[in-house]
């Protein structure tokens, strides 16, 4: 039973409507029935009531006559062309005389002219007493127990003068085939009621409960991922249903909303250690790096010098070098007494690249909207531009799209610079301004880091967008950080 | 409104020079008893229309169910002619002039069946219906009633003690559907009525059995009261037994369940008159 109850709604909401729907065409119909039932036996009584008054004035004179078969004729008479349909045709008629016999009957053979009626069983004899006892012209019904026979009685009598008694046999089972009748047609209505009803109940049970089994679903998958939104059009009303609906899609949304600002914040925490670690590295590999160069310079100023040793010295002094290069590198710092950035740095920046774009074929778009000077150091700003464009020119396809755009907005200088190139898988955009995390052959993979760097450094902010056909990077400065 | 009025007017004026025209030739009047299937209304409608086409006179049929009625009328001189039994024949003997037997399977002769339900495969013959209940056709009737209470008598037995019980049906039909419907145990009926309505209405004739055949009595003939004068009686006789002699009547007499009519031989109706004596009537 429970394992019912357990249903999906989706089952659930239909089955119990069209089970109420199956109870109340049931119960309509039984009750019409009963009501059919009770009006069949009202006709019988009736029908028997009038039979009886018309027969029994009609067998008087013919009893009266001794004339048993124009008896027989008047009591035959509601037969000829009776249809056994009729549920009010009775079963037999019993003329009794006043000696209790048989005067005749419809069905001779059952009871037979002359015949003692009390003999026919042991109710009968009782019966035979209650008959007496009628008066006048009225009927009066009777049952027998163990009988299937409703019995009704009229005095066959002018006046005091009676000659016997007409009795009028009905079957109480006479009536099933009518009943039937009523309980097909009954059924009939209740199915047609059904066909219309049924569709109807199940559309809407459906309605409601499709959503709410999307719903309960997304809602099951909660823990594991944030759930998708639902179908905006699964039930766009506004009652408890539709509000719990909305309510759902609120909290997807600011679950989705969290979840992009702890990546964020991860990132940018990363992103922050990996910075400290570089940079302390850094400092500790730069103080001895300074005195071996010094040493190796000092060694060379040597005249008695070995050829052979001054060909290691000169391979000691080019890896020191690099490592001195690398490790600068890794130090950014923002040049933040450089002169404030004007219109022109960026015009710079501009005939700069164009030789770089020109060899790929590739249009650069260029939209400098800076149209004076901007409080930013000239050189930080001009760093990220060469090295955001650089990359970009390099992503690009051949003869591909690469632009440009700078515009002062709000107090904030925005950068945004976008190729057509490959879209950024998610795993490169989460390591994208970590240092050595090159997508391409080429690079030591610092670009990107030493940009992020000097961006953290202005107080701005950089991002990435990757889709398929554009990616771009912006990056935003607030004015007013030169000192 | 007026030319409506003069219509009506003219209408009544026909009908003023009409009447005496159909007064001048009062029609022979018949009467009709259940000597035969007397309920086939179709079948007398054709029949008279049949006979007043080859008699040259009007006809009408006058039907009673009960012999005693049409015995009254043809007394009262109300019948000109009359199909009656052979047994009121016989009473009317003084008052009736033999006009036509039918003649019934090649012979101007009948018989009485004794009937049973189909459903008592025992009973085979009159003395076997001991206290039992019996329906008479009409106290007139020959084979209908004559005939038990003659047999029961031949028998030693009181034809009025015999049976439990006895009613009269007015008609051998009406015997047959007694016997069939099981309201009575027998009944000795027509054995013209029984083969005619055994091919009209087999439904009702296959209920009953025939238990035994009497022998045989002169048919129930066609009479014409004495007052017919000797022409029309002659018309008559030969409008009857002229019916053989053509298609038309020919067709009627095969409805009819008839082969034909002679003129007859009161010698025929000799027995009912021994039946009668034997019954002290």
């Amino acid at each position: 039973m429970k394992s019912l109850f357990n249903l999906s709604f989706r089952i659930k909401i239909p089955l119990w409507g069209s089970l109420l729907i199956l109870v109340t065409a049931g119960l309509v119909g039984l009750t019409l029935m009963f009501r059919a039932y009770d009006d069949l036996r009202q006709d019988v009584l009736i029908s028997a009531d009038s039979l009886g008054r018309t027969l029994s004035n009609t067998l008087f004179p013919a009893m009266l006559h001794d004339d048993v078969w124009r008896a027989f004729e008047i009591i035959n008479a509601p037969f000829h062309g009776a249809t056994p349909e009729n549920p009010v045709q009775a079963n037999a008629l019993i003329l009794l005389d006043n000696q209790d016999r048989v005067y005749v009957s419809t069905l001779p053979e059952t009871y037979p002219t002359l015949a003692d009626f009390r003999r026919f069983g042991p109710r009968y004899a009782e019966l035979t007493e209650k008959l007496k006892a009628i008066k006048g012209e009225t009927t009066r019904s009777f049952e027998i127990e163990g009988s299937d026979q409703i019995f009704v009685a009229a005095p066959v009598a002018d006046g005091e003068k009676r000659l016997g008694t007409l009795l009028i046999l009905y079957s109480k089972t006479v009536s099933v085939p009518r009943f039937r009748a009523t309980a097909l047609r009954a059924s009939g209505i209740a199915l047609l009621v059904l066909v219309v009803l049924l569709p109807i109940n199940w559309y809407w049970g459906r309605r409601m409960a499709v959503p709410l089994v999307q719903l309960s679903s997304r809602m099951g998958k909660i823990r594991l991922r944030i759930p998708d939104a639902l179908d905006p059009d699964a039930y766009a009303y506004q009652d408890e249903l539709g509000q719990m609906f909305a309510a759902f899609a609120e909290m997807v949304e600011e679950l989705r909303e969290n979840e992009r600002m702890k990546n964020e914040m991860v990132q940018s925490q990363r992103l922050a250690a990996v910075g400290s670690l570089a940079a302390g590295i850094a400092h500790e590999v730069n103080n001895p790096l300074c005195g071996m160069l010094t040493a190796v310079d000092t060694l060379k100023q040597r005249p008695d010098i070995d050829p052979r040793v001054m060909k290691t010295i000169g391979m000691l002094e080019r890896g020191l070098i690099q490592i001195s290069d690398t490790v600068r590198a890794l130090l950014v710092e923002a040049r933040a007494r450089s002169h404030p950035l004007a219109p022109g740095d960026i015009e710079d920046v501009h005939t700069l690249l164009q030789p770089q774009a020109q060899k790929k074929s590739l249009n650069l778009e260029w939209r400098n909207a800076l149209l004076s000077e901007a409080a930013l150091p000239a050189t930080d700003v001009r760093q990220i531009l060469i090295n955001l464009l650089l990359n970009a020119i390099q992503a690009a396809p051949e003869g591909g799209h690469v632009a440009c755009g700078i515009v002062l907005e709000d107090r904030e200088l925005v950068i945004s610079i976008a190729n057509d190139g490959r879209p950024l898988t998610d795993e490169q955009m989460a390591h994208l301004f970590e240092p050595f995390a090159t997508t391409k052959e080429t690079g030591h993979g610092l670009g990107l880091w030493v940009t992020y760097q000097i961006v953290q450094q202005l107080g701005g902010s950089i991002a990435a967008e990757s889709a398929p056909g554009t990616v771009r990077f912006a990056v935003r400065l607030p004015l007013e950080r030169l000192s | 409104m007026l030319r409506y009025l003069s219509r009506i007017l003219v209408f009544f004026a026909v009908l003023g020079i009409a009447v005496p025209v159909l007064a001048e030739s009062p029609a022979w009047r018949v009467g009709m008893t259940p000597a035969f299937l007397h309920d086939q209304h179709i079948v007398l409608d054709d029949w008279r229309a049949y006979l007043e086409k080859k008699l040259g006179h009007k006809v009408e049929f006058v039907q009673r169910d009960s012999y005693r009625e049409t015995m009254d009328l043809l007394r009262l001189g109300k019948l000109e002619f009359a199909w009656i039994c052979d047994y009121p024949y016989v009473h009317l003997k003084d008052q009736v002039k033999l006009l036509a037997v039918p003649v019934n399977q090649g012979k101007p002769l009948y018989r009485s069946y004794l009937i049973v339900s189909a459903r008592d495969p025992h009973t085979q013959s009159l003395a076997q219906l001991r206290d039992k209940v019996f329906a008479y056709a009409d106290p007139y009737s020959n084979t209908g009633y004559l005939v038990p209470r003659y047999q029961l008598h031949q028998m030693g037995e009181d034809p009025e003690k015999f049976f439990s019980r006895t009613f009269f049906t007015w008609s051998h039909r009406k015997a047959i559907e007694a016997v069939a419907s099981g309201v009575a145990q027998g009944a000795m009926v027509d054995s013209f009525v029984w083969d005619t309505l055994a091919k009209v209405r087999p439904e009702l004739t296959v209920r009953t059995r025939i238990a035994a055949r009497s022998p045989e009595y002169g048919f129930p003939p066609f009479i014409a009261h004495r007052t017919v004068g000797d022409a029309d009686f002659k018309t008559m006789q030969d409008g009857l037994i002229g019916m053989g002699q053509n298609a038309e009547g020919v067709a009627l007499l095969r409805r009819l369940n008839l082969d034909g009519f002679t003129s007859g031989d009161p010698a025929i109706y000799r027995g009912i008159k021994e039946m009668m004596k034997a019954l002290g009537e």
